[in-house]
């Protein structure tokens, strides 16, 4: 496993893989801190998510809490022009690549499916069926190859694609058949696996009797494991390997070794399955915590951290007014973007509810003054 | 003047293929076996060698995998051409096509089109065994944001995949397999008629039968047999499951009064179903009788030797018409 901060939060030199120090000795000062804002925000922004659901405000939420330093650290290592599948729960993955965060809120608020732009970051929607975005993924970069922007030396041309999947989604055979896909086609590619240890309620003995990080090698996608919750070596290795796919390496799995702190949603209840002593275990090996201690060492004064927790309240309190302040989506949405090209029966349909709407009064929104919260946590 | 070929089903929808990939450079056709063998109906035919391996290639045997990757395709900008080999080998696809495929345009709220086609070879009547003699089409056409087509003849075989590659929607292009060899007047000039456009194939007063793909060729069969004795069969040929034409099969009824709708699928919860349904309640005071329907029957698909008693033919239809006579 390729570790490079000790839960003290020392820097160690790889034994094997001297390349992984190498890149993170080619960081500055900023980019640690770029790390460190990151992983804080994306925490901050979690908590007060969570607490926006239990409040009605969403119908559901869905924590990333522990898992920030392979996110932070993994976003950061792809780069500016590489495209990203997510799966659902790349909250922190999103902010590395400028996703507005509102968005996210947004449709776990239930007012849209997926409120923004994949084109504009590069960012792929949330899939929410389990393994499908790997599939999109390896297609994706098949449709890099075909048009030749890999390998050509060129950093402004070359291309990559990497897919987020959890330990559970593993055990799908859409991720299966995307390491095939992507091994015989040389894809440029990286599959990067959250090994958080639970889906749900299920741990990953379930879905696996091998390293997860092995899962790939009998398809011909070779793979590593990496400290998850070290956001140096998720970055490190991610950035490598990615660097690898843009110069036609091909195709390969990184297992980051994480854990999911919190419930798999709000709907869950992990105190029915989970030993409160493995959660406290983890707990001690927090990415924040021990990314903190590094940066002290390296001499980061107080003041940081200060201004870093100021900045969390600032955006939860912009989280809140603006959740508040969100309308509830019109019905037009509904029918809008099911075809690209009219189609009879959507447009009968459409005419048919909004003549309906019309002739009770009209579609209410929060806009119009009803502030009842119209979400209810039934996921 | 109109340039006109001779071709057959399966050689009209190579041609069209051909067409839309000289058009288009960023149509791409995959499937199972569809390079070098030209597919096992040998409808991709030829393609590799004009087109080349980057345009034209073999998928490893998952389609899920073939379609999922489709999709991804497709977002960078691809109109990918995707062959299922089988009717009954698209059920591994089944998620990738219902819940991403067909979901993705408004999942994205119009940032991704998904112009991709799924060809699948359908339909009995070959002898096959079992998995590949199936009509899926209603799970599709049930499914919000996949239009769902099915050619007849060469003619509209040649223009209908044109029109569905050209799509900006992912279109379910079903064709009769059966009726592959069977050979027809291709115009290479012009489409007579858009893709989701009902076209009557014969007229008729006394009873409409309303079908399509390989069961058209049934139907004016029963029509012709009905002629000898007098009685005038109107056929239409819906050529599309979704959207449906339902304008067109509304203007025959209003004149004949009388519907039968015929497929090879079994009648529950059907096309037949669907259409049923609407007539009624769009014709309710123009109909003489009830639509009635004519099916595969709500069974697995048999065993070849007894797929004839399966299959939907010309005698069945005419019992049929005896009975939306007799109202």
């Amino acid at each position: 496993m390729v570790q490079l901060l000790s839960v003290d939060g020392d820097f160690i030199e790889p034994k094997e893989h001297a390349v992984y120090g190498d890149l993170v000795r080619q960081l500055r000062e900023a980019d640690f801190l770029k790390f460190y804002r990151d992983m804080a925000r994306i925490r901050r922004f979690d908590e007060e998510a969570t607490a926006l659901q239990r409040q009605g405000q969403m119908g559901l939420w869905v924590s990333a809490i522990g898992q920030e330093g392979a996110q932070i650290g993994s976003g950061y290592g792809v780069g500016p022009n590489d495209h990203i599948f997510p799966s659902y729960r790349e909250h922190g993955v999103a902010i590395t690549h400028g996703v507005d965060l509102m968005a996210i809120i947004k449709m776990f608020r239930g007012v849209n499916h997926g409120g923004w732009n994949p084109k504009e970051n590069r960012f792929h929607l949330y899939a929410i069926v389990l393994g499908t975005q790997a599939l999109h993924a390896t297609g994706y970069a098949m449709g890099i190859n075909f048009e030749g922007l890999v390998g050509t030396g060129d950093p402004e041309k070359d291309l990559a694609v990497i897919t987020y999947f959890g330990d559970g989604a593993t055990a799908e055979g859409d991720v299966s058949e995307a390491f095939l896909f992507a091994a015989t086609n040389n894809t440029p590619q990286v599959f990067f696996c959250q090994n958080n240890q639970w889906a749900i309620s299920s741990p990953v003995g379930t879905q696996t009797k091998v390293p997860l990080y092995k899962r790939g090698e009998g398809f011909g996608v070779p793979g590593i494991r990496v400290d998850g919750n070290d956001v140096l070596a998720c970055y490190a290795v991610t950035k490598k390997h990615m660097d690898d796919a843009r110069a036609g390496k091909g195709p390969s799995l990184i297992e980051a070794l994480t854990y999911r702190i919190g419930a798999h949603t709000t709907s869950d209840d992990p105190s029915k399955y989970r030993d409160p002593a493995e959660v406290a275990e983890w707990a001690a090996k927090d990415p924040l915590i021990r990314f903190e201690r590094f940066l002290r060492k390296q001499g980061i004064g107080q003041a940081f951290f200060d201004e870093v927790k100021t900045a969390g309240d600032e955006l939860a309190t912009e989280l809140r007014e603006k959740t508040f302040a969100m309308t509830e989506p019109p019905l037009e949405l509904m029918f809008d973007h099911v075809y690209s090209e009219p189609h009879p029966l959507i447009e009968e349909q459409r005419a048919w509810l909004q003549g309906y709407e019309e002739s009770l009064g009209g579609h209410t929104s929060n806009a119009d003054g009803d502030d009842t919260p119209r979400y209810g946590g039934t996921h | 003047m109109s340039n006109f070929v001779e071709l057959s089903i399966a050689k009209a929808i190579n041609a069209g293929i051909r067409k839309s990939m000289q058009d288009n450079s960023k149509v791409l056709v995959f499937g199972q076996d569809i390079a070098q063998l030209g597919g096992v109906f040998r409808v991709t035919e030829g393609l590799l060698d004009e087109f080349g391996a980057k345009r034209v290639f073999n998928s490893p045997i998952a389609e899920s995998g073939i379609i999922g990757t489709a999709i991804g395709l497709a977002m960078r900008g691809f109109r990918p051409v995707a062959e299922i080999q089988f009717d009954g080998f698209v059920y591994p696809a089944f998620n990738q096509i219902t819940s991403q495929l067909a979901k993705l345009t408004n999942r994205s709220e119009g940032f991704f089109e998904m112009p991709v086609v799924v060809r699948v070879p359908y339909g009995g009547g070959i002898g096959a065994v079992e998995h590949h003699s199936e009509s899926p089409e209603a799970y599709f056409a049930h499914t919000a944001g996949l239009r769902v087509v099915s050619p007849s003849s060469a003619n509209d075989a040649y223009w209908m995949i044109q029109q569905a590659i050209e799509s900006r929607d992912p279109v379910m292009f079903f064709e009769p397999k059966r009726r592959y060899w069977q050979k027809g007047q291709v115009n290479l000039d012009q489409a007579a008629l858009s893709l989701h456009a009902a076209h009557t194939v014969r007229q008729g007063s006394a009873v409409t039968i309303a079908t399509y793909g390989p069961m058209v060729v049934t139907a004016l069969q029963a029509a012709e047999n009905a002629a000898a004795e007098g009685i005038k069969i109107e056929v239409i040929d819906i050529r599309s499951m979704s959207p449906i034409d339902f304008g067109h099969i509304v203007e025959s009824v209003k004149r004949t009064g009388r519907l039968i709708v015929t497929h090879e699928a079994g009648t529950f919860v059907s096309i037949s179903s669907e259409i049923a349904a609407k007539i009624a309640e769009l014709c309710f005071y123009h109909l003489e009788a009830p639509v009635l329907r004519v099916g595969g029957f709500d069974v697995p698909y048999p065993a070849a030797k007894l797929e004839e008693l399966y299959l939907p033919d010309a005698d069945r239809l005419l019992e049929a018409v005896d009975r939306v006579l007799a109202y």
